[in-house]
């Protein structure tokens, strides 16, 4: 072969090689994403001649068979309505992995219809891949519109646009294991309500069942889980973690002291929380699921996983409000519309959602169906619904309810006022981390030094992300 | 011959470089190794681009971003911003004490450790060979398994350690669950789980000294002390600093143990390290630009180290 058909064999290889290479980098675009024209009637339902075809991920694994024969089964339900429109369904266990997820929003390569927390909002506007969809949502495209908490709506708002649709929500509330109350004399239909009862109840069941390795109260100290249990417990005695407007510490006040307080007395006088706390998310669920702990602080999925994971029963568990009972610390999740996609790939999201997550008696509200896959049916979430709707669901919960719906009375009974997470909530939750620590594994711990120090820090971090 | 070929005002152009005609025969050399190795370097296409694209690409992108932030989708250069809003981060120092601290740890127990026990098997005469593989198992376990295990091992309430300092009738410790305890018992894991290979890169220095050195040492009556510190220490003295500088490197960027075994910061901050903090960054506080600036910082202080390193690793191949 010649000097010259060498450097054109070296030159197509390199070539070759760098579009290999490009094509494997680069996400797959969409083959039929949809008419871009229709972007002026953002308001009207999708036009039911148009071929859409929308990404959307969270479809349960194949490991959970029941929910994901419930999905497929929606799906198809859905064509029925919308044979124009495909669902790609990705699955994914957990539906969101926060690292893969930051990654994935700075390659854009996120469903077109995709799973968010409440949190993220901030992070997906930064990375400039939220559609506002403020314009496609009204009565018509979500019929029970008007239903929603509209302070759930308000989370997933930003500068007066909605960014998002909210398919369940929590408030933090105290999980009990009932069994325990029963057997160290306790009353399992009255769960304590302030951090005075916490400790008595805690003290009763570390003393009486302390032998058996079971203790009456736990908490996290790490992984940032702890900074969010104490936003959770210093909402529950009315303290606001951060200003209003996000600038400023506003924790260290006598009622945080008083909580920390008595968290410290617990671990180290009374001897009601095991000695080792919960350093990342899952010690105490694992605790509470194997029977180990009789209270701590948590939201009412976690009682699904404790029945999934660790085999515990639910007519052993129960909720009761927060400690306090003066603000509930809410979270949740939601789907989020990808920027790129067009205004058809948006409203056949929308009306996905809509079908799946926001109609009652359809997709997760099909109580019915859930009951007769064997899932529980009778948890107190999602409850984003109000008035009449919440009426409504209610009763259709309460007809096919397959666990003790009475259990977690003490929780839904109550109509604690919710509050959103701090601004900038993970960088607070990592301060007061070391306050938490500090009291649960350091028996000469300072408290005020502890707050006056975090106190500091948050300011620095918040003055710094400004 | 190819003299006559070159123009003459190239050859004045280059006055005190090869003259022309040496130089194409350059080229001409050069066009026939590229031809007789072309399938050599047609393997070799692929993994230098992905030797570029996954390695120095990233590298240089982290460090272009270290200078920008990115806000409601729009990326803007920010200066020194970042930088100096880690340098000010409450916890900065504090993830390099901690990371120090890792080190120092690693450094006395990590690295003592594994040559004393290649030591003790150099010497063994009887079933080497078996534990050399028991000594080597632990590596094979994954780290994330392995910080799982020790996990359990260190629990307060039912794991093993306790469990032994009880029947013994000493004080227990709260291992992972207090800020005083908590780095060591992570070294202490970490260790146990790393230590095999540094144990056969020693056991492999010491079966190369000669057995003359000792035999000598033992006729001028130098007990077993002795041996190690005249013969066997000098004898491995170029292995040792190599490994100890590859220690240094590595442990700086420790993070899975801490994050499996100490939920990433620990009690009180106590096992936040470096690396730790820029994964906070990164994916906790969803600012890559920050991680990225951290991520600088660390490069700068582990070049020094590689610095070091690359200059001992010369010298090793010198000497050898």
């Amino acid at each position: 072969m010649s000097r010259i058909g060498y450097r054109r064999l070296v030159a197509v290889a390199l070539v070759a090689g760098i579009g290999l290479t490009g094509a494997a980098c680069s996400s797959s675009k969409n083959d039929d994403s949809g008419s871009k024209t229709s972007s002026a009637s953002a308001g009207t339902p999708l036009d039911p001649k148009t071929k859409v075809t929308i990404s959307v991920d969270c479809e349960p694994p194949t490991t959970k068979k029941a929910e994901r024969k419930e999905w497929i089964d929606d799906v198809a339900a859905f064509n029925k309505i919308y044979p124009n429109v495909t669902v790609k369904s990705k699955d994914a266990f957990p539906c969101e992995d926060p690292a893969k997820f930051t990654a994935q929003l700075q390659a854009g390569t996120q469903t077109d219809t995709f799973y968010t927390y409440y949190t993220d909002l901030e992070q997906v506007l930064d990375a400039g891949q939220a559609a506002d969809i403020s314009d496609y949502v009204n009565a018509k495209t979500i019929p029970n519109l008007a239903g929603i908490d509209p302070s759930v709506l308000d989370v997933l708002k930003d500068g007066g646009k909605l960014y998002g649709l909210p398919t369940a929500n929590y408030k933090m509330g105290l999980i009990y294991n009932r069994k325990i109350f029963q057997e160290a004399g306790l009353d399992p239909n009255s769960p304590p309500t302030t951090w005075d009862e916490v400790r008595q109840d805690a003290k009763v069941i570390s003393d009486k069942l302390g032998s058996k390795g079971i203790t009456g109260y736990m908490d996290n100290s790490g992984g940032n889980q702890g900074g969010w249990h104490l936003v959770s417990e210093m909402n529950g005695v009315g303290v606001h973690a951060v200003s209003d407007d996000g600038t400023k510490a506003t924790f260290d006040t006598p009622e945080t002291k008083q909580v920390l307080q008595t968290l410290h007395d617990m671990r180290w006088t009374d001897k009601s929380m095991p000695a080792n706390p919960g350093v990342q998310w899952g010690d105490v669920q694992k605790a509470m699921g194997t029977g180990k702990i009789g209270m701590y602080v948590g939201a009412p999925d976690d009682v699904t996983l404790e029945v999934q994971q660790y085999h515990a029963d639910y007519k052993d568990l129960g909720m009761g409000p927060i400690p306090g009972g003066k603000i509930a610390l809410m979270g949740g999740n939601d789907y989020m519309f990808k920027k790129s996609d067009s205004p058809d790939q948006i409203k056949a999201g929308i009306a996905w959602i809509n079908f799946k997550y926001l109609t009652l008696g359809k997709g997760q509200f099909n109580y019915p169906r859930t009951k007769a896959d064997g899932l529980p049916v009778g948890l107190p979430e999602p409850f984003f619904f109000t008035g009449a709707a919440k009426d409504q669901d209610n009763t259709l919960k309460a007809a096919s309810a397959t666990i003790p719906v009475d259990n977690f009375k003490a929780y839904t009974g109550v109509d604690t006022p919710v509050l959103a997470e701090p601004p900038n909530a993970q960088k607070v939750y990592t301060v007061l981390d070391t306050v938490m620590s500090g009291v649960l594994t350091n028996k000469g711990a300072d408290i005020d030094k502890l707050l006056k120090t975090a106190t500091d820090q948050v300011n620095q971090l918040l003055a710094a992300s400004s | 011959m190819a003299a006559t070929t070159v123009p003459e005002n190239t050859t004045k152009r280059h006055a005190g470089r090869p003259a022309g005609p040496d130089r194409r025969g350059e080229r001409r050399g050069l066009s026939r190794k590229v031809s007789a190795n072309l399938q050599a370097y047609g393997f070799l296409v692929g993994a230098v681009i992905c030797f570029l694209a996954f390695s120095w690409y990233p590298m240089v992108r982290e460090f272009i971003m270290s200078f920008q932030d990115k806000k409601r989708g729009v990326t803007s250069w920010v200066g020194m911003k970042n930088l100096d809003r880690v340098y000010h981060d409450p916890f900065f120092w504090t993830a390099w004490k901690n990371t120090a601290e890792y080190t120092g740890y690693a450094l006395v127990i990590g690295f003592a450790l594994p040559f004393f026990v290649a030591i003790i098997l150099n010497e063994l005469r009887h079933a080497q060979a078996y534990l050399r593989i028991l000594v080597y198992l632990p590596v094979m376990l994954p780290p994330v398994a392995g910080g799982l295990l020790f996990k359990y091992f260190y629990d307060p309430d039912y794991g093993l350690f306790d469990h032994i300092l009880k029947t013994l009738h000493l004080p227990t410790s709260q291992w992972l669950d207090s800020s005083h305890t908590a780095m060591i018992s992570v070294v202490i894991a970490a260790t146990w789980m790393s230590m095999g290979s540094a144990t056969l890169i020693y056991l492999a220095a010491l079966q190369n000294i000669p057995g003359e050195l000792y035999e000598a040492a033992d006729l001028d009556g130098a007990g077993l002390w002795s041996k190690i510190w005249h013969v066997t220490i000098p004898q491995t003295r170029m292995v040792l600093s190599l490994m100890l500088l590859m220690q240094i490197v590595a442990t700086m960027q420790e993070f899975t143990n801490v994050f499996v075994l100490a939920g990433g910061n620990g009690p009180e901050n106590s096992t936040m390290t470096v690396v730790y903090m820029i994964y906070q960054y990164g994916f906790r506080y969803n600012n890559l630009g920050s991680a990225a600036a951290l991520g600088l910082f660390l490069l700068l202080v582990l070049v020094v180290f590689s610095g070091v390193y690359t200059r001992l690793s010369r010298t090793s191949e010198q000497d050898g």
